[in-house]
Parts: C-alpha cells; sequence; structure tokens
C-alpha cells in the first residue's frame, strides 16, 4: 500500500497489514496486470469455458450434490457474484454503504412477477424484456432514495436503506396488489423448449439459468469494468478516498454519488428479475434485511472494489450454506461474525482492491522505466478517508 | 414504455384509503398511547444519540443491546412466576419484582454494549480504521448478537409476560389515561432528567461532554478519553435495558430475536428528529415519534404502516432539517 504511509497517524497501521504492497494474492494480482492484453485473454478463455461447463461436470468435491442440486446450487452463487458487483459500485468503489440492497433487488422481482405472472391483473410482456424494464424501474428508485440522502453524511445513507429495505418488504405485505405472503405463482422464463415440449428454463433445471446468469453477469463486469476505467470511475475513487478534495478539485461529488447507487439499483434490480424467472414464485418472504447484510458480507468478504475479490465472497456466500447444509442455519451468524473479524484484522478483504488509476499512464510508465511499478492497492475499507477519533 | 406506478395507482383507493373518522375520535387516546410508546423509543435513542454525539458513529448493535435486555426481563419475570396471565401480587411486591427485573437488564445491557466497544469497535479506534468500517463492524455485530439469540432460542418469540392489568386513572378530552401509560411515561421522564442532570452537572458529564466536543483538546486537559466512552456504551446500555423493561409491559410477547430491529430504526429516527447528539432532542423526537407514528396507524387503518410513517418521517426530515428540530449538540458548540 503506498499511498496510506504518508500520514505519520497510519505508518504503523499500514504494517500490521502486510502484502498489500504486492497487490492480491502474494503478488499474483501485479504478475496478471503486467501481462498484456492478450495473454489475458489466453489466459481467461479457459477459465470462461471452465465456468460454463461446471454444471455439466459436476467435479466430486466442488459438488453440493447430495443436499442441494449442483447446477441450481450454481445459479445461486451467478446471482450472488452479479449481486455482488452490483453492490461494489455502490460499496467499493464509491464508498457508500448500502444496506437495503434487497430493496432494490425486491423491487426488480416484483417488476418481473407483475409483468409476467398469470396472478397479476396487470399487462403481461414477454419476460426477457422485464430484465431492462426491471433495471430502469429500479434506477427511479435508487433516485428517489439517493437523492434526500447523499447530500448528507454517509452514515445517513446506511440508516435510511436499512429502512428502505425493511420498508419494500412491509409495502408488499400491506399493500394489496403486491399480494403479500401469497404472491405471484409460475412468473414467467425466458421462451424455448425442448424436444419433448418442456421448456428449457424450468423451474427445476438450474443449468440454462446458470448459463443465463453467467452470460449476464460477464457482460455486466465489461461495462462496470469500462465505468471504473473511464472519468465516472476515477470520480468515484477520488469521492471515496477524499469527498471534501475531490470536490474542491471540481468533481461534481453528488451527482457522481447518485450515479454510483443508481447504477448499482439498477444491477441489484436485474439480479432481482433472474431471481424471480428461476425460483418461479414471488411472495414478500424472500427480502428481508438479513439477506442484505449477506449481500454486504459477500462484498466486504471478498474485498471491497475488486472485481474478483466480491465475485469470490459471492461465491463463499451463496455456496458454503449449500455445500455445507448444516451450517446454512447458522449464516447470518457466521457471516455478522466474519464481518466483525475482518474489519479488526483484514479490511480490505480476501482479495484487496487494487485501483489502477490512470492505466493509460501506467504503461507508459512502464515503457519508460522499463520495469513493473508498484500500483496503489486500497479499498473504500483501507483508505484514508474522513475517521473516527 | 409502461410506466407501473400509474398503473397500481389507478386502481389503488382499496388498498390506501384515508379514515379521518377513526383518527378524529381516537385523537387523544392516540396521542396518550404514542406518548408511552414514544417514551421507549427516547429511552432507546439515548444510546444512539450519546454515541453518536461522542464518536459520531450509528451504532448500528444498539437495538440488540435493548433486545438482549428484553430477554433479561423475560427471564428474570418468569423466574419470578410472571406468565401468560397477570399475577396476584400486592402493589410493593410488584413494584419490587419489577425493579429488579429492570435492574437485572440494565446491568446486561450494559454489559453488552460495553464488551461490544471492547470487542468490535476499540480495534478499530486503535487501527485509526476508516469510518466505513466502524459502520461495516457495527452492522455485522448487530447480525452477530441477533443470530446468537437465534440460535440460542429459536425464531419464535416468548411467551408473553404480563406485568400487570392496566387500570384506568383518569381521563383527559374523553380519553382514558391506564396505569401503565402512566408507568412508563412516568419513568421515562426520569430515567431522562437524571441522565441529562448527569451529562450537564457531574464531573464525568462534563469530561462526557468536552470529548464530544473536541476529542483531542480533551485528552490534553486530563480527561480520559477511552473511559468516557466506556461510559457513553454503558449509559446507553443502561437506558436501554430500561426501555427493555417498558416494551415487554407494552408489547408482552415481542421478545424475540429480530424484535429490536424495526424500534432500532424508530429510535435511530427519534434521535435524528430531534437532533442527533442531543440528549433532549432524543426524548422530544421519540415523543413525536410515537405519537405521529400511532396518527399514520389509525389514519391508513393497519399496524404496520407504524413503521412505515416512521421511515418517512426519518427521511423527511433529512431532506428539510438534517441538524433535526433541536439541533446536534452533545458538547454544545459542535459543527
Amino acid at each position: 500500500m503506498t499511498t496510506s504511509s504518508t500520514s505519520p497517524k497510519t505508518g504503523t497501521a499500514s504494517e500490521a497489514t502486510p502484502t498489500t504492497g504486492r497487490g492480491w494474492f502474494f503478488g499474483l494480482g501485479d504478475q496478471w496486470n503486467s501481462l498484456p492484453r492478450p495473454q489475458q485473454w489466453a489466459w481467461l478463455v479457459p477459465v470462461v469455458v471452465l465456468i460454463y461447463a461446471l454444471p455439466l461436470l459436476n467435479p466430486p468435491l466442488l459438488t453440493t450434490e447430495p443436499g442441494t442440486n449442483f447446477p441450481l446450487a450454481l445459479f445461486d452463487v451467478a446471482r450472488f457474484a452479479l449481486i455482488a458487483i452490483g453492490l461494489n459500485v455502490v460499496v467499493g468503489q464509491a464508498g457508500l454503504l448500502d444496506l437495503g440492497y434487497v430493496g432494490f433487488f425486491a423491487i426488480g422481482s416484483y417488476v418481473a412477477a407483475l409483468l409476467t405472472s398469470p396472478d397479476s391483473v396487470l399487462w403481461h410482456i414477454p419476460y426477457l424484456w422485464t430484465l431492462p424494464l426491471a433495471m430502469a424501474v429500479t434506477m427511479v428508485f435508487g433516485l428517489i432514495l439517493g437523492a434526500p440522502t447523499l447530500r448528507l453524511r454517509g452514515d445517513y445513507l446506511a440508516i435510511v436503506t436499512l429502512g428502505f429495505g425493511e420498508i419494500v418488504r412491509l409495502l408488499a405485505t400491506i399493500v394489496e396488489p403486491l399480494k403479500g405472503q401469497v404472491g405471484f405463482q409460475s412468473v414467467g422464463h425466458p421462451p424455448g423448449t425442448n424436444s419433448e415440449g418442456n421448456a428449457i428454463f424450468a423451474v427445476s433445471n438450474g443449468t440454462p439459468w446458470y448459463w443465463l446468469c453467467v452470460t449476464i453477469t460477464i457482460i455486466v463486469l465489461f461495462l462496470v469494468g469500462n465505468l471504473e476505467r473511464s472519468r465516472v470511475g476515477r470520480a468515484w475513487v477520488a469521492i471515496r478516498e477524499d469527498e471534501d478534495a475531490a470536490e474542491i478539485m471540481g468533481v461534481a461529488t453528488i451527482r457522481f454519488k447518485l450515479w454510483a447507487f443508481v447504477i448499482g439499483a439498477a444491477i441489484g434490480g436485474l439480479s432481482g428479475a433472474l431471481f424471480a424467472g428461476q425460483i418461479g414464485f414471488v411472495n414478500n418472504q424472500k427480502f428481508d434485511v438479513p439477506t442484505s447484510v449477506l449481500f454486504l458480507a459477500a462484498v466486504v468478504l471478498g474485498g471491497s472494489g475488486n472485481k474478483v475479490g466480491v465475485i469470490l465472497g459471492a461465491f463463499v456466500v451463496s455456496y458454503i450454506p449449500n455445500r455445507f447444509v448444516e451450517l446454512a442455519a447458522y449464516k447470518y451468524l457466521i457471516f455478522g461474525v466474519a464481518l466483525i473479524v475482518l474489519m479488526i484484522f483484514r479490511p480490505q478483504g480476501l482479495l484487496g482492491a487494487r485501483q489502477r488509476l490512470l492505466a493509460y499512464g501506467r504503461q507508459a510508465y512502464l515503457r519508460i522505466v522499463g520495469k513493473p511499478e508498484q500500483l496503489s492497492s486500497d479499498s473504500s475499507l483501507k483508505g484514508e478517508g474522513d475517521r473516527i477519533s | 414504455m409502461p410506466v407501473i406506478s400509474t398503473i397500481v395507482l389507478a386502481q389503488g383507493p382499496d388498498w390506501i384509503q384515508f379514515d379521518v373518522e377513526a383518527f378524529v375520535s381516537q385523537f387523544w387516546s392516540n396521542t396518550i398511547d404514542g406518548l408511552a410508546y414514544g417514551s421507549i423509543y427516547a429511552l432507546v435513542a439515548m444510546g444512539y444519540t450519546m454515541v453518536y454525539g461522542v464518536l459520531q458513529l450509528i451504532n448500528f448493535a444498539h437495538s440488540e443491546v435493548f433486545i438482549v435486555g428484553a430477554y433479561a426481563v423475560f427471564f428474570v419475570l418468569s423466574a419470578l412466576g410472571f406468565g401468560p396471565s397477570a399475577p396476584n401480587l400486592s402493589v410493593a411486591a410488584l413494584v419490587g419484582d419489577l425493579v429488579l427485573a429492570m435492574l437485572v437488564a440494565m446491568l446486561v445491557s450494559g454489559l453488552v454494549a460495553v464488551a461490544l466497544e471492547r470487542v468490535a469497535y476499540r480495534p478499530l479506534r486503535r487501527r485509526n480504521a476508516p469510518r466505513l468500517a466502524f459502520l461495516i463492524t457495527a452492522i455485522g455485530a448487530s447480525f452477530a448478537i441477533q443470530y446468537a439469540l437465534f440460535a440460542w432460542r429459536g425464531a419464535n418469540p416468548e411467551p408473553a409476560v404480563i406485568m400487570f392489568r392496566p387500570k384506568p386513572v383518569f381521563e383527559i378530552f374523553g380519553a382514558t389515561i391506564d396505569s401503565q401509560q402512566l408507568v412508563i411515561f412516568g419513568a421515562a421522564i426520569v430515567l431522562m432528567i437524571i441522565t441529562d442532570m448527569f451529562v450537564n452537572r457531574t464531573r464525568l458529564g462534563r469530561g462526557l461532554r468536552a470529548v464530544a466536543q473536541d476529542p483531542d483538546t480533551a485528552t490534553l486537559m486530563g480527561v480520559n478519553k477511552e473511559r468516557v466512552i466506556v461510559l457513553t456504551f454503558l449509559i446507553g446500555g443502561i437506558l436501554a435495558g430500561a426501555a427493555a423493561l417498558f416494551y415487554v409491559m407494552k408489547v408482552p410477547a415481542g421478545v424475540q430475536f429480530n424484535g429490536g430491529f424495526i424500534l432500532g430504526i424508530k429510535a435511530f429516527a427519534a434521535a435524528v428528529l430531534g437532533g442527533i447528539g442531543n440528549i433532549r432532542g432524543a426524548l422530544l423526537g421519540g415523543l413525536l415519534l410515537g405519537v405521529i407514528g400511532n396518527y399514520g396507524q389509525t389514519l391508513l387503518g393497519n399496524a404496520q404502516w407504524t413503521d412505515v410513517v416512521a421511515f418517512v418521517v426519518l427521511v423527511g426530515i433529512l431532506m428539510i432539517r438534517p441538524t433535526g428540530i433541536l439541533g446536534e449538540s452533545l458538547g454544545r458548540a459542535r459543527v
């Protein structure tokens, strides 16, 4: 960590957390980033193929089979990965604590259910159209929630979003057209049938859902990655590191914070719509705040600000309860404790974040100096920011 | 592109209606009951507000400090023979039992709050961690306690413990004030006054205000900052323990592992409403929120609207006057 030892106060603190200076995974990340783009692709393609092939391979040690259907468990992982990528934009990139992410997830689910389920009185549209629509609707809600609160200190956002997550669930209970606990049966699914006439995207068949979710996740990963490397991404990092300084340097902080919040919300809505389609049933029971904290745990555990990290975190959070079914009842307890322990001993998560500020400048620097340079690697949890004294 | 919200609203009138008649006829009884609820919110809000005043930290786990106190009340009263029906006790014996339950709850909640500070927050302060780390720790601690209770006691609420049957005492504007409301309101006010006097009149309270105003200068002036922080958590915990007794009195079957969560959000909303970091503001905000929540519930015709109303009040106050009604100040001149 090259950026944070400037302050005498934190000089000793940064020594307490080793390996950050070398990036994540004991320097593997640095090696990876120093590879040229085509070589990175050459490595990535087999990995992606392997990821797609997982439900067919059903590898013996990795499988969750006796307890949970493996393709469905994999869909769960992919869904969590998508959620974690979305929440990472808010928490990891912009440093805003969103505790009501499940609210956006719920809104996305309800959009899909209201527009495809036969239980809904609204007119119906094909399922795949609900995905962009769910994103649009959640963006509006993100705007409504973010606009008043993002002007204030970050802590207010945390509690307001926490309340928001709960209110969405309560409204689903009290507002009659949303059908409360009864919910919506047979939510739509993408078209297509097998030769014997059964739907390909059946509720019990996880594999096509997993492939759909992985494909969407990869697309989102690209878009978010590009966003991070753009002016918007740099603005987010600037806000996260020091909001006042960013404001003074001409970053429109409220606008960019709102962008992060709204984009995060949209991805949450997208994953909600996917979830509704796979489960085929939406009611008010699945959108409680503990789920929201589980999402947060996925981001923080893996390493907020690091896309690979949060996917790893999502894998841990969703895979472990499926693989070790006896632990499932205690997952909130385990991940709650994990959050405390992590904040004390390894605040940057399993894989610390790497910010490639000035990606092109870095390459130029490489060419001039002719050696791999030390990049600043930090995250919203290791930054300088304002502190509690 | 169709707009969803208009569709839902177009067929809306059957799910949202304003029951003005009930609102008018129950106005005074709602006000009085709201004040009783509000006293409970206010006591919990004190914990949020004091920790925020000293550390600028939202202690999310405070709602769990409160619910642990409620468990303590439940166990003490169960051991003393209270159950689903009101016991036949003399007034002196009843008061003795309740005071005992309250003291145990205060002790337990206070200890949990201090332990929380030791285990979760102090290592972060030592490391000079960013604000986000504190918030994540707080939420982690909240869930760890909640689900530890869940693992211990299960998902179902504990059986009800009725302390006494509320008896009507006197009437105002046609609304009856019963003994239960009177006890809750009176005791909460007394506890508030004691806390306010402690913070404003005593030596330790002066230290607390000094740290809230300027931690570094206060340390230079010989105030032991760590001790002040522990004291703040302790007082917050003790008040939450007291609130737990009144909560069980008001909602006898409300002792449940996640029972503190919504109440915590409401109490925080109360603290913000009155001006976070401001002790008298917490009282004012709590009472106001209790009353407003009750009005909203009658007006909209469903008990669950109380929670929605509390949240809307929170967002509304943040938009209009984020410093709250009385302004934020524990150390008085805080910017």
